[in-house]
């Protein structure tokens, strides 16, 4: 796929630094992200789990229903040189999926009733793909609700990451971060294959092309 | 970033304790802190400087600097935009700065709602992995696995 980008390549571009991002906020509004806030509404008591980067009015929102936030930048952890170790061939780098699966995601088994996944999947680096989403499979208790978004080919490979920050149970605030960018797109076989052992899956395709999925664990 | 306060406790940047720190006045900690600290009733800000390796029980928490260990708030925790936070947090009312690093729960608390007990998070670093209950860790063998292609056709 020409928009794969190999990370592994030694630039720095891609090493992990506290993304606070511009202050240019891009209001969104969508279906599948209406429909996944519905049905996490109520009751209250629910155990949320965001991956982005800490968001203040992610918190603020999810504590407002009355849950409880959690907090995990599966993405900025995965980009950490902590996790890089020497490639199999001279003068590559790999990463070492097993040390970093030892030291994230670590909650017990069936913890959240939600995940807020958004778009890791596009960023994060191939070889931790498959391992975090089974993980998240694990700590998800059954008919939890994850939302992800998926990137199309029309996005182009300068689709910038962004931070996602909930404004209502309307509205998104997305926040571009620069120095990231996409790694990879999905289309619906490959999304359905990443949760095959998942029960539903739902998409719902928006204007600004990216491609919303509402995944029942 | 906080004033100096003359009715407040400090402990400077070069300071390192190990153990249990506990006290009934407001603390400004801008050293090390490893093992526990008990200010009920009174508030603790961890300054810029501070590093504190501990669960924390207190009236008011501020945070410039970095925690690994719950904090147990009984009324407001703020992380401010340079805080590192690995760990929950139970309060009754939060702020949180853009910038703010944080990993780990947040449970509110209504007044008068005891908190559980619980061990210092599972989702700190191994440095600080403790937690029974957590999966991962050494034995479990989750992760691993091929750094094939992602898209490979099943």
């Amino acid at each position: 796929m020409g928009f794969f980008r190999n990370i592994f390549g030694g630039t720095s571009e891609n090493v992990a630094e506290p993304r606070r991002g511009s202050d240019q906020r891009i209001h969104r509004r969508s279906t599948g992200y209406h429909e996944f806030v519905r049905a996490i509404a109520k009751p209250e008591g629910q155990t949320v789990l965001d991956l982005g980067p800490t968001s203040p009015a992610n918190i603020q929102y999810i504590t407002g229903l009355g849950h409880r936030a959690y907090n995990e930048d599966v993405l900025s952890e995965g980009m950490s040189p902590a996790f890089v170790v020497p490639g199999e061939q001279e003068g590559t780098t790999a990463i070492d999926v097993e040390r970093f699966m030892q030291e994230n995601l670590l909650q017990p088994p069936e913890t959240f009733d939600a995940v807020l996944l958004w778009d890791i999947c596009d960023y994060l680096p191939e070889p931790l793909v498959k391992p975090v989403i089974e993980r998240i499979r694990l700590v998800t208790k059954p008919k939890g609700m994850l939302m992800g978004f998926f990137h199309t080919r029309d996005a182009g490979p300068e689709a910038p990451y962004c931070r996602y920050h909930i404004r209502d149970d309307q509205t998104l605030e997305l926040q571009p971060v620069s120095q990231l960018h996409l790694q990879r797109v999905f289309n619906n076989r490959h999304i359905e294959n990443l949760f095959h052992n998942y029960s539903s899956i739902k998409f719902f395709l928006g204007k600004d092309n990216i491609r919303e999925v509402l995944i029942v664990r | 970033m906080e004033n100096f306060r003359a009715d407040v406790a400090h402990i400077g940047k070069s300071v390192v304790i190990k153990g249990e720190l506990s006290g009934s006045e407001d603390l400004y900690l801008d050293g090390e802190v490893e093992g526990n600290i008990e200010l009920r009733g009174h508030s603790l800000i961890v300054g810029p400087n501070g590093r504190v390796r501990a669960n924390v029980h207190a009236k008011d928490v501020v945070v410039h600097g970095k925690v690994d260990g719950n904090i147990q708030a009984k009324e407001k925790v703020e992380l401010k935009k340079s805080a590192v936070l690995n760990g929950d947090i139970f309060t009754q009312r939060i702020m949180i700065e853009d910038g703010a690093f944080f990993k780990g729960a947040i449970d509110i608390q209504k007044p008068d709602v005891k908190p559980e007990t619980k061990p210092m998070a599972g989702a700190v670093s191994s440095a600080t992995s403790t937690s029974g209950s957590s999966i991962g860790g050494g034995a479990t063998g989750f992760g691993g696995g091929s750094q094939s292609s992602l898209l490979d056709r099943k």
